[in-house]
């Protein structure tokens, strides 16, 4: 298949994977972190840490949209979809994360009108089709999927819908990444750069990393080619002393970004003066709000939203996992009472959750060296 | 006098969920809690047989194979199939990879209040056609009519009993290691034709459904291999990888899966990649998974590809000792990951 065949290609994979292991200093140990969950999903999924030298430590970052919510937000979402004239529409990764009163998917269950949908403009078209109902999307992503509510709130606005609202969640990578470098139980070397994020925001906002901070920053594609090339331009930076900010993901990354996503955005959206991020508290202009001018699509100023608070589960380090403070497995619950099936945090929900991440793919992993010996 | 009372041994029931949920109808881990917990206890009695596509009983002496099997799909009609030729497939195929012919099946309709008649009609000459190329007899059947909007157009289940094959004993506690993992086909069309037929998503892409009965290709591995032939099994819902991890636990070995090896269409493929979906974990209507004593792999594989649809039949993987109870997956580049089952529906990603 055509653009992921070429980036599997197993010879160039393990010549890729040599010349990794002839970079890496083996008196040093490396930290790296790679920030966004696709890439976290990536490792898991191909099984590249097998293919790194032990002194390559690759650290999961924050940018799992559905990982970063607070509880709260789940909950004042769902109060609304307990009114039957309401239909709540989110994205299938939303379904299974649970509110203080169950998940999106529990609420469905019980009757109410839970609807998954592939993009804001599917909410759109539910609107449309349901004329005597109000559909409100759930919205949650980084800068990836804030242009498409974006623009679809253009259209909702120029087309006259008014039974539609959006429930804005959007948060934006760059203060997260600030958040975790300021926090000092955190030693990085060096960052794997978000591939899709930048594919709106381009390569430059990641410059501060570089000047105030010194560390090399590699933005990457999500095949494992793509993933291991970024592994082998942070040991070149670092093996000539150097930081900058590379772009691996030419093909898909410009390094201005996308202008028109952005003239989108910014025309629908401004920044929150704060946040709540579930792990790493409040941020300052880390999220985006609505406009004033589209206010009557805004769901938080149409309705009556309580502003739930709501503490993470007690035993639950999703905070620590999420800074990468904590590996997956090293949380009390982790595949006791979190798991994937009664995932207690949000990061054994998504796809892109480490701790699901690496309950799917990595735990019981251990006796692996027996069946490949086997099976060679 | 004491009278003594014998009491039966109390059930034990496990399952402890409040409510049924979509996932406990996806096949996965969900099923196979609710199933396990609750139906297997209270209706299976102390039996600790591993759960099976079919059970086996004796009357008379003559060991006799029987399944059921309902069908809900939505849409009724995607290319492909229909619902009426799922519902005869179905049913054939758990006979066939349990080792047994279909010979006879009843079915049940639950129809909806205003249901055409000609979709009806359509289903009816579909299951008539699918049973007709199966080898299989219709003798009886039952219908039920609830009001409108209690039911989605038509459900219809089916129940069949077969005649073991002879000389075939599926049971997953004769799997040893070394063993050889076969598959039939490539898998995930039927599943991602029905989501793409669902219209929900702007996805168009050239794929039907595999739904057929795969009796021919078991006849022909097992007069090639009958006594090699250690476990069967079609993945339907929760796809290959919810099948093999079946497997596992059922013979608490581990699972190597050679994942270039396994056939999947570029549609799907491509379907997948877009949606975040593994196509270890799609449904399959047509295909079936085999594990096979390694004398018998390459004859087991020969009979399959000679067999007309069984051309692309391959050898995936292989049964060992570790990891024990799980599937690993090994990529071509020497990465390995856990192939779990399928945690509830398959969920798209969104970035």
């Amino acid at each position: 298949m055509k653009f992921v065949d070429e980036f599997r290609e197993p010879e160039l994979i393990t010549k890729t994977a040599e010349e990794i292991r002839r970079l890496a200093d083996p008196t040093r140990h490396y930290r790296f972190m790679e920030v966004c969950g696709g890439h976290t999903h990536a490792i898991y999924r191909f099984g590249l840490k097998d293919l790194l030298p032990e002194n390559i430590e690759l650290i999961h970052g924050p940018g799992c949209p559905v990982c970063v919510l607070p509880m709260g937000r789940i909950d004042d979402g769902l109060s609304l979809a307990m009114d039957p004239n309401v239909i709540f529409a989110a994205f299938g990764d939303m379904m299974r994360v649970p509110g203080a009163n169950g998940s999106p998917l529990e609420y469905k269950a019980r009757g109410m009108d839970v609807r998954i949908v592939y993009s804001p403009s599917d909410a759109l078209k539910l609107a449309r089709t349901n004329p005597d109902r109000h559909v409100m999307f759930f919205a949650i992503g980084f800068e990836t999927t804030a242009p498409s509510t974006a623009l679809t709130l253009m259209r909702a606005r120029s087309e006259g819908i008014r039974n539609f609202s959006v429930f804005c969640n959007h948060v934006t990578i760059i203060p997260a990444i600030r958040a975790i470098l300021d926090s000092p139980d955190m030693r990085l070397d060096a960052f794997i750069g978000p591939g899709h994020v930048s594919t709106v925001i381009g390569c430059r906002p990641y410059e501060w990393i570089v000047h105030d901070e010194h560390k090399p920053i590699v933005v990457s594609g999500f095949e494992p080619l793509d993933m291991l090339q970024s592994i082998v331009m942070l040991l070149r930076q670092l093996q000539s002393g150097e930081a900058k900010v590379e772009n691996q993901y030419k093909r898909v990354v410009p390094w201005e970004g996308n202008r028109a996503a952005l003239r989108a955005m910014a025309e629908v959206f401004q920044l929150r003066p704060y946040f709540e991020w579930r792990g790493l508290g409040f941020i300052s202009q880390s999220a985006l709000r609505i406009r004033d001018e589209y206010a009557e699509w805004d769901t938080e100023r149409r309705f009556q939203v309580p502003g739930v608070r709501v503490t993470d589960p007690k035993a639950a380090q999703c905070g620590e996992v999420l800074k990468g403070v904590l590996k997956p497995h090293q949380c009390k619950l982790f595949g006791r009472e979190c798991t994937p099936e009664h995932p207690i945090g949000a990061l054994m929900v998504s796809s892109e959750g480490s701790c699901a991440a690496y309950y799917n793919y990595e735990h019981r992993k251990a006796a692996t060296a027996s069946v490949l010996s086997s099976t060679a | 006098m004491q009278t003594i009372v014998e009491e039966s041994v109390p059930a034990r029931i496990r399952f402890r969920e409040p409510q049924i949920e979509m996932a406990h109808g996806a096949g996965g881990k969900a099923s196979r809690r609710l199933v396990e917990g609750l139906f297997a206890p209270l209706l299976f009695g102390a039996s600790s047989e591993p759960l099976a596509d079919a059970s086996f009983v004796s009357i008379d002496g003559t060991r006799i194979a029987i399944t059921t099997d309902s069908f809900v799909v939505k849409p009724l009609r995607f290319p492909g199939g229909s619902i009426g030729e799922l519902a005869i497939n179905g049913t054939v195929n758990d006979l066939a990879v349990s080792g047994a012919r279909a010979e006879a099946l009843v079915c049940t309709f639950v129809l909806e209040a205003g249901l055409p008649t000609e979709i009806l009609e359509a289903e009816v000459r579909a299951m008539a056609n699918a049973a007709r190329k199966a080898g299989v007899k219709i003798t009886g059947g039952d219908t039920k009519v609830v009001e409108h909007g209690k039911a989605d157009h038509m459900y219809i289940s089916t129940t069949g009993i077969g005649r073991p094959l002879h000389g075939v004993r599926i049971d997953p506690q004769s799997v040893r290691p070394g063993d050889k993992v076969l598959l039939s086909g490539p898998i995930g069309d039927h599943g991602i034709t029905i989501l793409l037929a669902r219209r929900e998503l702007d996805i168009e892409a050239d794929l039907s459904s595999d739904t057929r009965s795969v009796l021919p290709l078991v006849e022909a591995m097992t007069i090639a291999a009958g006594p090699g032939i250690r476990w069967m099994r079609d993945p339907t819902r929760g796809g290959a990888a919810t099948s093999l991890n079946e497997l596992a636990r059922d013979c608490g070995l581990g699972i190597a899966l050679h994942e270039d090896q396994v056939p999947i269409h570029d549609a799907v493929r491509g379907a997948c990649e877009l949606l975040g979906l593994d196509p270890l974990h799609i449904a399959n209507e047509g295909q079936f998974l085999a594990v096979v004593a390694p004398a018998y792999a390459d004859a087991a594989l020969n009979a399959l590809n000679l067999t007309p649809g069984g051309e692309e039949a391959c050898i995936i993987g292989e049964v060992a000792d570790q990891p024990a109870g799980s599937v690993l997956g090994i990529t071509s580049y020497g990465g390995t990951r856990i192939v779990d089952m399928l945690v509830g529906d398959p969920l798209p990603r969104i970035c």
